[in-house]
């Protein structure tokens, strides 16, 4: 238990460190160490897939069910959280950016949360492979349906076209066109309040009662069952959990930019999110963290190889996958990591010394 | 069959309706497990063949029979894993068609496995945590908010898992990945996390398999102390006899998906038609 708290503060630990070292490389106060502006874009879309990447273990990791339809919460998210602050505006003239920015995530949540539920019930009686396959397809129905639908907001009306672009008032989402002329309100800040938050909800939820139970039916669901936990209620829990948080982060996602189109929710999405917890180590969610943040970062920093940078990313992609998984690797990061700690230790035990002898 | 030992208990086996025996003690009381014309079908095969029985409130009852007799299928039935296409299971009266494995476990139903089941990952006490997950409860939002519920929720289950594994002595291996622990700790665990659901009957699918006779003599006492503290029935598949003739009250038994006998341990290993089952009819022939 108490190794259990440790693990999860040092998580929170390098999330608000992290935050602080680019809140100083955005203020730019030391001298040669302030953030690029193309970097500083970056900052939104990598705390959007951490939460992503975190979320997903949730079903990947700790559920053990292959989710590839990650993405497509992510663009339910989007898109509610969008219409939310247009509606917001149109009906309250509601200036204040945070309070629409909260009021679009928890939109956003709670529709994707509902897309959960409704793909869950279907889904969820399927095991393995066929799971991993109509979660994949899902993803598409949620992007092919969001490509048929007009919303426009007119004062507190808000209305809603199917296949059908001619509606009263101020289109907020035109179909293929996507949403046009979004407000930018998205904000690091905020990013970094959903990351905690997210880690607040995962990790306590994993060591409580109902994780524990989610865990029981990952490694086995005949003992779960004869042991009378309820299979289907805690998949399906953790299934509508991920799917709200990462509807959270959609919402955050889809009011970072001026133009948003479903498109952008695509298959690949769902891959890119699935490679970050498969690189970061499948239920651990302080890797999931790690390698979102630095795979985010990668292609942004190779910028500089210009036309080569995508080949480069996947060869850093094969061979981080060969490091992980090879036992010789294994034992020399070990071996590394035990040295230091004996060190570590060794100056901690000289330091007491030196204090007694003083 | 090789002669037991010691018998550790000795009972007086009476008859009961539906065909059975149970020990005298418990004849007034209603039968914890009660089957009738129990089978099941495996496209054509008769796995399992019109099995009734009844097991008293605090019976020891074994299960017996050559490999391949369809005594995990009955596990199997009783817990709901297979639903019975012909017959019903009675748990404490009510009847249980229809039911999945959870709901079984509810009605009082507990059982360990054949190829040990443990969640291998977690702690010792994780594993005993999860039998308790419908005994003490808190709902998900106290879990991630971390209420008051999930404080008490999480004491009364570190307490009460501890009192459970003191059981078998396991108190000080809590937090032990369960995957780690010796076979017969792992088998001793899996009894433990039975238990932790507060079942009134308890089905053990060969729990001296892989026991030396040291662990085993210790099993058969274990197993007694269970019946006696926890006041449960019993039931176990075992292919041990020193253990099954040692500590079963009422024994069955059980070939091609039929049962060929009941009765007390001496009336079963004097039993022609069950000597016959075991070693075949050359028995006959000699004499």
């Amino acid at each position: 238990m108490n190794k259990k708290l440790r693990s999860n503060l040092i998580t929170y630990g390098i999330v608000i460190l992290a935050f602080i070292v680019c809140q100083v490389a955005i203020s730019g106060s030391i001298d040669g160490f302030k953030m690029t502006r193309s970097l500083k874009g970056q900052l939104i879309p990598i705390c959007v897939y951490i939460v992503m990447a975190v979320s997903l273990n949730l079903t990947v990791g700790i559920s053990g069910e292959l989710s590839l339809g990650h993405a497509g919460f992510m663009s339910v998210g989007a898109f509610s959280g969008i219409i939310m602050s247009s509606w917001l505006v149109s009906a309250f003239q509601m200036e204040n950016e945070l309070v629409r920015l909260l009021l679009a995530m928890i939109a956003g949540g709670v529709f994707a949360g509902i897309a959960g539920v409704l793909i869950g019930i279907p889904v969820l009686r399927l095991r393995g492979d066929y799971l991993a396959i109509v979660t994949l397809a899902f993803g598409e129905i949620i992007r092919n349906v969001l490509n048929t639908l007009y919303f426009s907001v007119d004062g507190k009306a808000l209305h809603i076209g199917f296949n059908n672009p001619n509606l009263t008032g101020k289109i907020v989402y035109n179909g293929p066109a996507g949403a046009v002329g979004v407000d930018k309100i998205a904000t690091f800040e905020m990013g970094f309040v959903l990351i905690l938050f997210t880690l607040f909800v995962v990790l306590n939820l994993i060591n409580s009662r109902s994780g524990r139970a989610i865990m029981a039916i990952r490694d086995s669901r005949i003992a779960a069952e004869s042991v009378g936990l309820n299979v289907t209620k805690y998949k399906m829990m953790a299934f509508v959990t991920s799917a709200v948080l990462a509807g959270m982060a959609g919402a955050l996602y889809g009011l970072n930019y001026s133009t948003v189109t479903a498109a952008k929710f695509k298959f690949d999405t769902s891959i890119l999110v699935l490679v970050f917890v498969v690189l970061g180590g499948i239920g651990n969610i302080r890797g999931s963290i790690i390698a979102a943040a630095l795979l985010t970062l990668l292609p942004e920093l190779l910028r500089s190889f210009s036309t080569y940078r995508m080949l480069v990313y996947a060869i850093v992609l094969i061979l981080v996958m060969l490091a992980t998984n090879s036992p010789m690797m294994k034992s020399v990061l070990s071996s590394i990591t035990g040295k230091i700690k004996a060190l570590l230790s060794g100056r901690k035990a000289k330091s007491g010394k030196a204090g007694d002898a003083a | 069959m090789t002669q037991p030992k010691k018998r550790l208990l000795d009972t007086k086996m009476v008859p009961v309706p539906s065909q059975s025996i149970v020990p005298e003690r418990d004849v007034d009381k209603r039968p914890v497990l009660e089957t009738r014309h129990l089978g099941i079908e495996f496209g054509g095969l008769k796995a399992v063949e019109d099995f009734n029985i009844a097991v008293g409130p605090t019976e020891i009852c074994g299960l017996i029979g050559p490999n391949g007799a369809g005594k995990t299928t009955v596990f199997n039935l009783l817990t709901k894993v297979y639903q019975p296409t012909t017959g019903t299971v009675l748990i404490n009266g009510k009847d249980t068609s229809g039911m999945n494995t959870e709901q079984a476990n509810r009605m009082g139903i507990a059982r360990t496995f054949q190829n040990i089941r443990l969640f291998s990952n977690m702690t010792v006490e994780d594993n005993v945590r999860i039998g308790l997950h419908n005994q003490i409860r808190y709902g998900m939002f106290s879990g991630i908010l971390r209420l008051p519920q999930f404080w008490q929720g999480e004491k009364k289950q570190h307490e009460k898992a501890l009192d459970l594994l003191s059981i078998f002595g396991m108190q000080d291996m809590a937090n032990v990945k369960a995957g780690s622990l010796p076979y017969g700790a792992q088998r001793r665990l899996e009894i433990v996390r039975a238990l932790a659901t507060n079942p009134s009957l308890l089905l053990l699918d060969e729990p001296a398999a892989g026991m030396n006779p040291h662990e085993t003599e210790e099993l058969m006492q274990n197993i007694i102390k269970i019946r006696d503290q926890f006041q449960i029935a019993v039931m176990l598949i075992e292919h041990d006899m020193n253990l099954v003739m040692g500590i079963c009250e009422g024994i069955c038994v059980l070939n091609y998906g039929r049962i060929i006998a009941k009765g007390t341990p001496d009336e079963i290993q004097s039993n022609p038609v069950v000597i016959e089952a075991y070693l075949g009819s050359q028995h006959k022939e000699v004499e």
